[in-house]
């Protein structure tokens, strides 16, 4: 596993923690500086979304367009027809909560390179309640040809996932968390986008994770190690395109799923998991997320209480398909 | 670039050309937009053939002007026009919305060259020619003109105005918008389903230079854009009142003609009154 540069200590329970956003900010600065057509819209969230940084670094390629976010991705794909790179911001519950026509028709069909940024994802935005809380982008986004699905799992991913957004010549879109998460890989971390990478090894039971999920994952993988019991954990950092290959590698060896993901377990990684298994390898899965049902105002810990997002119901899921299975 | 600007009478000629051309494909397609591709078709003239700096031959011309249709379920229109001013063979036309065609029943850029975007649902137009001046103007190209063209009743969509905030706010003036000033929706009348007046009232309050002409008049759409080009620091608009059913008769002012094609027999007709221009000249043929 050297070869991931992960942390030496996955399971301490002192390793840095920062905001997502903070590594694209400076994922959109580094890619400005490679190339001069990278531009940046914001929908007055310059600050809360992170793309500060590139707009105090090239305010000359930076718009602001208050708040419209359906003239943000519309804007966007005007940017990208005359040759820019154009990253449009926003909090995910208003883009593409707001404009998923747009986004289909004007950069999907018409096949523009926008790159889509979309902040306070999932229930991380816990304070401001249901409405700003996006559990429903990932089956919104995963479902549109042409498009790209990405949710790294912390600041340093986030990083190299702007930069390759922006060197590739094809829509994105990227989730990112609102608050702290924990910073687990490093600068020397594989991420290349549609590849999915085996965080831990093991054969009793596979654990896909994706965004921050992989972090928990992979402390319940510790936990479940002192039961005997060997979890294998993959990092799903794009869900669209799906790395099949890495998933029924591991799947085949361990003949169990649980996926993890912060948003709606319908059409989310679990359903893409889902799809790809029933159709190649029919395997006896659990999808953890969000379950038909809204969010409300809380801490993040007492929403991902709430709706069972911690190792502790990775790990008591994992020994219920164990048990089940034997 | 342009071979060769038509003069005005062989133009009157070129748009009953295009409307005749409409009228043939409306029919084989079995379905699309009569009223808004006919009403359109002198102001596709002025553009094509006079206002716009483009190459049908080679449709990727970095310096060429951009021609944004917003209301794409007019392509009748704007397809026509494309095969007179030669970017492909006329019989393409009557291809028009069936299965392996390039020409969608809304424009899909990526099926035909000569489409500066993919356009259908309502109200993205502008907002996309604010991104392409916006780009154009961080890379200092002044010498390029972007026009959006939008319906009337497309101005119903929220996101329009979206755009026009914007375009004004970094006064955008090398965008020239051009309404469609018909005054129908499917529906019914605009100003029933829901009114748009005070119409030049609301663009200037918006902060746009606001010109108004009759759209039917090719002289007057040509004269409008030379204007718009003069107007600095602002984004212009030409709100142009055009008949519905330009052309033909018996689809003149109707709304109901908004989205539906003739049949054989109306077809018949509608081609006839064209052919002679509304009796003007005599018919060589039925």
């Amino acid at each position: 596993m050297h070869d991931l540069h992960l942390v030496d200590d996955l399971l301490a329970d002192d390793l840095p923690k920062e905001v997502m956003k903070a590594g694209y900010g400076r994922g959109l600065v580094e890619a400005g500086r490679r190339n001069n057509n990278v531009v940046a819209v914001s929908s007055d969230v310059v600050s809360s979304t992170g793309t500060n940084a590139f707009s105090e670094a090239f305010p000359e390629r930076f718009i602001e367009i208050g708040i419209a976010e359906q003239n943000l991705v519309t804007v966007g794909s005007g940017l990208a027809a005359m040759g820019k790179i154009p990253f449009v911001a926003a909090y995910a519950a208003f883009s593409p909560g707001r404009n998923w026509e747009q986004i289909k028709t004007t950069i999907c069909i018409n096949d523009r390179p926008v790159k889509l940024i979309s902040t306070h994802v999932g229930i991380s935005d816990s304070p401001d309640g249901a409405t700003h809380q996006m559990l429903e982008d990932i089956p919104m986004m995963r479902t549109l040809s042409n498009m790209v699905v990405i949710a790294p799992c912390d600041s340093i991913e986030a990083y190299k996932a702007t930069i390759l957004m922006a060197e590739t010549n094809k829509p994105a879109y990227m989730r990112i968390a609102r608050d702290d998460t924990t910073i687990f890989t490093t600068d020397d971390t594989p991420f290349e986008i549609g590849k999915a990478y085996v965080y831990w090894q093991g054969s009793d039971i596979t654990i896909i994770g994706t965004g921050r999920m992989t972090y928990y994952c992979l402390l319940a993988a510790g936990e479940l190690a002192k039961h005997g019991i060997k979890a294998e954990v993959i990092h799903c950092p794009t869900i669209k395109p799906l790395d099949s290959q890495t998933i029924l590698d591991s799947v085949r060896k361990t003949r169990l799923v649980i996926t993890a993901e912060e948003g709606q377990v319908a059409g989310g990684l679990g359903g893409a998991v889902a799809e790809l298994l029933s159709e190649e390898l029919p395997t006896k899965m659990k999808r953890i997320g969000v379950e038909d049902r809204f969010g409300e105002s809380g801490s993040p810990a007492e929403l991902f209480d709430l709706f069972k997002l911690t190792p502790a119901n990775i790990v008591a899921t994992a020994k219920e398909l164990l048990n089940s299975a034997s | 670039m342009n071979e060769r600007q038509l003069d005005h009478e062989e133009m009157l000629l070129k748009a009953d050309d295009i409307r005749q051309d409409i009228i043939r494909m409306l029919l084989a397609a079995g379905s699309g937009h009569s009223a808004g591709s006919l009403d359109l078709a002198d102001i596709f003239t002025a553009l094509y053939f006079n206002i716009l700096k483009h190459d049908p031959k080679n449709p990727d011309w970095p310096d060429r002007d951009i021609l944004l249709l917003s209301n794409g379920h007019c392509a009748p229109v704007l397809y026509a026009t494309m095969a007179e001013a030669g970017y492909f063979g006329k019989s393409e036309l009557l291809t028009l919305r069936k299965f392996g065609s390039r020409l969608q029943g809304h424009p899909e850029r990526l099926k035909l060259p000569g489409l500066e975007n993919t356009s259908g649902p309502l109200g993205s137009g502008i907002s996309q020619a604010c991104g392409m001046a916006l780009a154009l103007r961080m890379d200092n190209i002044n010498h390029r003109w972007i026009y959006v063209i939008t319906g009337d009743g497309e101005l119903n969509e929220g996101n329009v105005w979206e755009g026009i905030m914007l375009a004004a706010k970094y006064k955008l003036s090398n965008i020239i918008a051009i309404v469609d000033r018909n005054n129908i929706q499917i529906d019914g009348p605009t100003e029933t389903v829901m009114p748009l007046e005070d119409l030049r009232a609301k663009w200037e309050s918006f902060g746009w230079h606001v010109l108004e002409i009759n759209g039917n008049e090719i002289s007057e759409v040509i004269e409008a854009t030379n204007l718009a080009k003069t107007i600095e620091n602002k984004p212009v608009v030409i709100i142009a009142h055009t008949i519905p059913g330009k052309g033909v008769d018996f689809m003149e002012y109707d709304y109901k003609w908004h989205g539906v094609p003739p049949n054989a027999e109306q077809a018949k007709l509608a081609l006839k009154e064209l052919r002679t221009l509304k009796g003007k000249i005599e018919s060589e043929a039925d």
